[in-house]
């Protein structure tokens, strides 16, 4: 284990680099009405692509070449997509496939 | 704001509080094994939140003292929050210390419930979104301090409830796409990634898929300034009740 004050370096650090991360845009474009239009379009266009990339972040784990092959992914990813285009219901849709899955993972695969 | 706004908040991050218990709950408990309690837990939850960067730092606490470690892995894993902030820069405006709290607790899960832009009728778009934020960090503060002190003794096997943040990313996904007029920046976001993925492996795949993503952007811009009538019109931007926000959907070229 560290010493306390090397812990405390390591959070700032961590926690500095974090904030920047999510501040530089906001540091590099203050003013709403001097963006660029490129930059504008992409706080419309833009979330469309990260949503997309998000759910592959998700799944970069799952191998396709071991079992279980990603089977109880790929299920719940269908009974996710078929009981939200039916229900619309958010919180049903996140609690359904997240017990679909727990129950897969634990006594099927 | 009203009473019933609060309470349309807090429905909203109910899937990303059960979410943030259980993965601050493991973040927990990954950290008191290397010693550290749950203030420490705790502490590392309000100054730092990022998920994914925590549990990748948990390491670094054990390792030789290693600033420079710790630099270059928070600059890699959370590179991708640039876009969010990106994205975000029409909506967050200027509020002073809300608004900066705003950005700092930008996190996947907050990111994704607010992306679209959209808040309850009658609400003070910027008070709902902070108190949005707000709740989100408070459920992952607390889960992590649970871990440190109680998460080796949970009752029951919480084996796959991760899969609740996937969950959560692909009914916001499914949403985005029922809403979207174009859905060329979804399918081009997805193909990308995955052939970055491909190329790159599940460690690494991110920051060349948001290069390819960003310069996809630029063509599709591009596309649309030729083209002079961009899919993405105020329209898109609705409240709940219909009503398009004041916001401007034209970009001039």
């Amino acid at each position: 284990m560290l010493t306390t004050s090397q812990s405390l370096i390591l959070i700032a650090i961590l926690a500095a680099v974090t904030f920047l991360t999510r501040a530089i845009p906001f540091l590099l474009f203050p003013d709403k009405n001097r963006m660029p239009s490129f930059v504008r379009y992409l706080g419309q266009a833009l979330p469309y692509s990260i949503m997309a990339m998000l759910v592959v972040y998700c799944y970069k784990n799952v191998s396709l070449t071991a079992s279980p092959f990603g089977i109880p992914e790929f299920i719940c990813a269908l009974f996710i997509l078929i009981l939200h285009r039916r229900r619309h219901n958010l919180i049903l849709s996140i609690a359904g496939g997240t017990i679909l899955y727990m129950l897969l993972v634990q006594m099927v695969f | 704001m009203k009473k019933e706004h609060y309470r349309q908040a807090f429905y909203l991050t109910l899937p990303v509080m059960a979410g943030y218990l259980f993965l601050g709950c493991a973040f927990g408990i990954l950290f008191q094994e290397q010693g550290y309690g749950p203030l420490w837990a705790a502490l590392m939850s309000f100054a730092v939140y990022a998920g994914s960067l925590q549990f990748a730092a948990v390491g670094l606490f054990a390792a030789p003292f290693s600033p420079l470690s710790a630099l270059l892995l928070a600059l890699t894993v959370n590179a991708r929050h640039v876009f969010y902030g990106l994205s975000m820069l029409d909506k967050y405006e200027g509020r002073g210390l809300t608004k900066w709290y705003c950005v700092f607790g930008l996190s996947d899960e907050t990111y994704s419930l607010l992306c679209t832009g959209r808040t309850p009728e009658g609400a003070d778009p910027a008070r709902f979104r902070f108190l949005v934020t707000l709740l989100d960090q408070s459920y992952w503060i607390i889960g992590s301090a649970a871990g440190a002190l109680i998460g080796r003794y949970l009752p029951f096997s919480s084996e796959g409830i991760d899969f609740v943040m996937t969950a959560l990313f692909l009914v916001i996904a499914i949403e985005q796409w029922e809403k979207a007029e174009d859905h060329l920046p979804a399918v081009g976001g997805f193909i990308l990634s995955l052939i970055c993925l491909f190329f790159f492996g599940p460690d690494s795949f991110l920051i060349p898929s948001m290069a390819a993503i960003l310069l996809f952007q630029y063509l599709l811009y591009r596309r649309d300034c030729r083209q002079k009538s961009s899919p993405y019109r105020p329209a898109d931007y609705m409240d709940a009740a219909g009503q398009a926000e004041k916001k401007e959907g034209d970009h001039t070229c």
